[in-house]
């Protein structure tokens, strides 16, 4: 049993992670990677929300009538991530002004229904909050690789201390300012796909169509 | 776990019965639904009115900051409360006259709850800000020199974007024409468009503009075009964020007009303050 619960936590990490096999989760993964320190309250959050909405969920799972277990799914996380909005703004507001609405977007976040409709409703709690906790490392752990290179090459520094001295500050490293755009965080984390895939070729999906060749007469 | 019991009898009790009754049927759904709400609920609004005093704290410290970054003086290092008491003095302005009135605690005083208030505010019938209600005292800041003359003042200003009220100061320089810098505080316009209102680069842009000409009528804008009155009261509209934009050129027109802070200036260009 020990044995499988560290497999839970631990296989959403590369085998099954949520965001570059499940590719779930890529909204606010592209919002808030940016600089570092944002990216690690987010997935401080997030790793919240999933492991005690799936613990909560499945200590009611008996009970929740089939007809609305998504809006009782729904109630939880949405209660989950108010909570958290409100412990930001009153221990870390500076964070919660710059994470914004993202932190509310939680709710929207396909990894955290992903694992209440997946696991939390067919397996107990404990089992439950491991596996949310899992997803939510797996998640955090995207969310830093991607913020590492996108606040080192884009504004050169680690969590706000300057690591590469950039020209505007009288250093010699010009900083690549895509990195600090949106549209950067998608092709890292396709890179970072590709990665994982290459690493382990059984992430790979099977075709779903074949090209046909068809012979000419 | 009572629900994974598994007994032959009848179970006893109404809770357990209720329990081990299957959840589909139409009663057990509305309990499930009606008792998660509550939980839920009172949670989150537990969690909400216990952790007001903090943010209200927060909230409060992070007004005082914005004070200081519009007026130039904001140094991360030092401690922003005694930073913010020793740099600025607050009193309340009253609008109309133009002039400051001791009738109110300027450190006590919420403009905010004076905006609602029948007895301090206006309903609004010209209304281009969006405000509703208009408090006829506000506090202002006054920043002074070394030698004690008024160097810069603060006003705030507020008014509708897009989604929501745009909360900011305006600091100008003490001849009241002047402006030093203009920056908001508290709104919710969209990320990455109207919230660029926030992006340094665009309030920087504010620092010089002048409010109005020499003839004394104001021509202070934002919006894409540079007007005839030529760059110095121009501010460049935000890209993609048009209403935003539209709010902010409405909103700082109508502060410093003349249901604004238009006679308190004039005091102040006069010399009167």
């Amino acid at each position: 049993m020990a044995h499988k619960r560290r497999e839970m936590l631990l296989d959403p990490m590369v085998d099954n992670n949520p965001i570059t096999l499940q590719v779930l989760g890529i909204c606010s993964a592209l919002a808030v990677t940016s600089s570092l320190q944002v990216a690690f309250v987010m997935s401080v959050a997030v790793i919240f929300v999933t492991g005690f909405s799936s613990m909560f969920i499945s200590m009611i799972r008996s009970q929740i009538p089939g007809s609305i277990r998504i809006i009782v799914q729904m109630v939880i996380i949405a209660s989950l991530v108010i909570l958290v909005d409100q412990l930001l703004k009153a221990f870390a507001y500076e964070i919660s002004k710059t994470l914004s609405v993202f932190v509310g977007l939680i709710i929207t976040n396909c990894i955290v229904m992903g694992r209440a409709e997946a696991f939390a409703m067919k397996n107990p709690p404990i089992d439950s909050f491991i596996d949310g906790v899992g997803n939510g490392l797996g998640y955090g752990l995207i969310l830093m690789l991607v913020g590492v290179i996108r606040e080192l090459f884009g504004a050169g520094s680690l969590f706000g201390i300057t690591i590469l001295e950039t020209v505007n500050n009288g250093g010699w490293y010009v900083p690549n300012g895509l990195l600090l755009l949106p549209p950067s965080a998608f092709f890292i984390i396709g890179l970072i796909i590709w990665a994982f895939r290459s690493w382990k070729p059984e992430q790979v999906e099977e075709r779903e169509y074949k090209i046909q060749t068809v012979e000419a007469h | 776990m009572p629900d994974d019991d598994q007994t032959p009898q009848e179970p006893k009790g109404f809770l357990r019965r209720f329990l081990a009754a299957p959840p589909d049927t139409t009663s057990k759904t509305i309990i499930v639904a009606v008792s998660v709400c509550l939980v839920a609920s009172m949670v989150v609004s537990a969690a909400a009115v216990a952790l007001r005093p903090i943010q209200a704290v927060n909230s409060l410290k992070d007004k005082q900051i914005n004070i200081l970054q519009v007026a130039g003086v904001y140094d991360p290092e030092a401690d922003v409360l005694e930073a913010f008491s020793s740099a600025f003095e607050p009193r309340v302005l009253e609008l109309e006259s133009g002039s400051f009135s001791d009738a109110f605690d300027p450190v006590t005083f919420d403009d905010r709850a004076a905006a609602d208030d029948p007895a301090t505010s206006i309903a609004l019938e010209d209304d281009p800000a969006g405000i509703g209600r208009q408090s006829q005292y506000v506090t202002v800041y006054l920043l002074r020199d070394e030698a004690g003359a008024i160097d810069k003042v603060i006003l705030p200003i507020h008014g509708y974007g897009l989604w929501s009220t745009l909360y900011g100061f305006i600091a100008l320089e003490e001849n009241g024409n002047d402006i030093f810098g203009l920056q908001f505080y508290e709104h919710a316009e969209t990320p990455g468009l109207g919230a660029e209102v926030d992006n340094p680069r665009w309030k920087a842009l504010w620092n010089g503009k002048k409010l109005a000409d020499e003839t004394g009528a104001l021509q202070i804008s934002v919006t894409k075009t540079a007007p005839p009155a030529g760059p110095d009261y121009h501010v460049d509209a935000l890209a993609g964020a048009t209403l935003t934009t539209v709010g902010v050129h409405n909103l700082v027109n109508f502060w410093m007009g003349e249901a604004g802070y238009q006679p308190f200036l004039e005091n102040l260009r006069a010399g009167n303050v």
